[in-house]
């Protein structure tokens, strides 16, 4: 699905983007030229040469932005990943994974009770819902690599590993800050009006998505390659 | 309403360094060698974060690319226009939600400037600046996520996830709508 849909969207911005691109030096130069008098080539061709440095700069800043943005990520990953060292050997972590184990249990069935997936999964799932964006990053990349030491293929992903990522988008959230901060400055008089709202639509689309990731789990086409052939424990199916 | 505010504000402020002395303070409880253990941890960041790149790239090239092409712009403007024509005129207001709602799950940062247009617009306490403030708050940078997330474990088939991600979405935009008109409308 991803290899479709990212052959399509570079086709189509590309293709889109010189059509559009030839329309507007058809279209865009006719105010100027009525303006200078006489056409000159380089103009009637001004739109589309626009066009494909816009496009240009659009390729070469994904390259840098992604570059910027994993760098950052560096040391807050290091802070987060050494304080979630001290909860484990402290056992918070732990205590945290018994408290909700039956709920764990429900929703990643494959992930054995105790093992150090559940408690890196709540740890990200309480961050989210306490709008620790910057927490919540790294414990959940720590989660998602506890949950790659149960995978069997270790190119596809797993059913907990959907439906971590499906709860995860749409995490419930208490205190959406940001959008607090946001509507305050844009001179809101009562910023905080939306918060029950927030709590209550994320709350709808948290549980459409730990059922939308249950039932796709189960269907043929997206089943797991080696299910069949390759899981004797056949947990892939429950 | 002041006094609620300056109260969320303070406690996101301090949530960090709470959750931050819970953890040493449980830590100082088991005499866990909090140096050692901090440092052993704190490793694996630079490996992870830099296992990240390649994936980023890939999922931002298309997206900048589909985004400068202007195809997207056109898109929101083409979506509208149906909504109009089959008779959904009468909500003609709300199209300017559409927007809000494409391109959440393309771009933080695009949101975020399309939800301050609103506010800009229509002012953060009409309808339509509350509904927003609730579709923002509700939805998610979902290719964003599942690429940073997948990627970092270097996971390249993702079957189920993106499908069952974006259903949530579409729930999360939709009951805010909902929502919106019957708080607010």
């Amino acid at each position: 699905m991803l290899n479709k849909i990212w052959f399509g969207l570079l086709l189509v911005g590309i293709v889109y983007g010189f059509g559009k691109g030839a329309l507007n030096s058809i279209r865009a130069p006719e105010p100027v030229e009525a303006a200078q008098g006489e056409s000159t080539p380089s103009q009637s061709m001004r739109g589309l040469e626009q066009m494909g440095k816009d496009l240009n700069a659009a390729a070469l800043d994904s390259a840098k932005v992604s570059v910027e943005i994993c760098i950052g990520l560096i040391g807050i990953m290091a802070l987060w990943l050494g304080l979630l060292q001290i909860a484990r050997e402290a056992g918070l972590v732990d205590a945290l994974a018994r408290s909700l184990s039956p709920l764990m249990r429900w929703l990643f069935p494959e992930v054995p009770d105790g093992h150090p997936a559940q408690g890196a999964m709540l740890m990200n799932i309480s961050a989210n819902i306490l709008g620790l964006d910057n927490a919540a990053t790294p414990l959940g990349l720590k989660a998602m690599q506890e949950l790659q030491t149960l995978n069997p293929d270790k190119e596809t992903a797993t059913n907990s590993m959907a439906m971590f990522m499906a709860i995860n988008t749409s995490n419930v959230t208490l205190i959406p800050f940001t959008i607090i901060a946001y509507r305050a400055s844009s001179g809101s008089e009562n910023p905080a009006e939306p918060l029950f709202g927030i709590v209550l639509v994320t709350t709808i689309s948290t549980i459409v998505a730990v059922f939308a990731a249950r039932m796709l789990a189960k269907s043929p086409r997206y089943a797991f390659p080696t299910a069949q052939s390759n899981n004797p424990t056949g947990k892939e199916e429950n | 309403m002041e006094a609620f505010l300056q109260v969320v504000s303070v406690f996101s402020q301090w949530a960090i360094p709470l959750v931050i002395l819970i953890i040493i303070v449980g830590g100082a409880v088991k005499r866990v060698p909090m140096y050692e253990s901090f440092v052993t941890g704190a490793k694996e960041g630079f490996s992870v974060a830099v296992m990240i790149i390649p994936y980023l790239v890939a999922i931002l090239f298309i997206i900048k690319i589909f985004v400068a092409s202007g195809a997207f712009e056109d898109i929101k403007l083409v979506v509208g226009w149906m909504m109009e024509q089959i008779g959904l005129g009468q909500y003609r207001e709300s199209l300017d939600l559409i927007p809000l709602a494409l391109t959440k799950p393309l771009t933080g940062s695009g949101a975020r400037g399309v939800m301050l247009e609103i506010f800009d617009v229509h002012g953060p306490d009409s309808f339509l600046g509350k509904t927003a403030s609730i579709m923002m708050g509700s939805t998610e940078t979902t290719f964003y996520i599942l690429t940073v997330y997948y990627g970092s474990i270097q996971v390249k088939k993702l079957r189920h996830t993106l499908p069952a991600c974006l259903i949530a979405d579409c729930a999360g935009i939709a009951a805010a709508v909902v929502l919106g008109y019957f708080m607010y409308g």
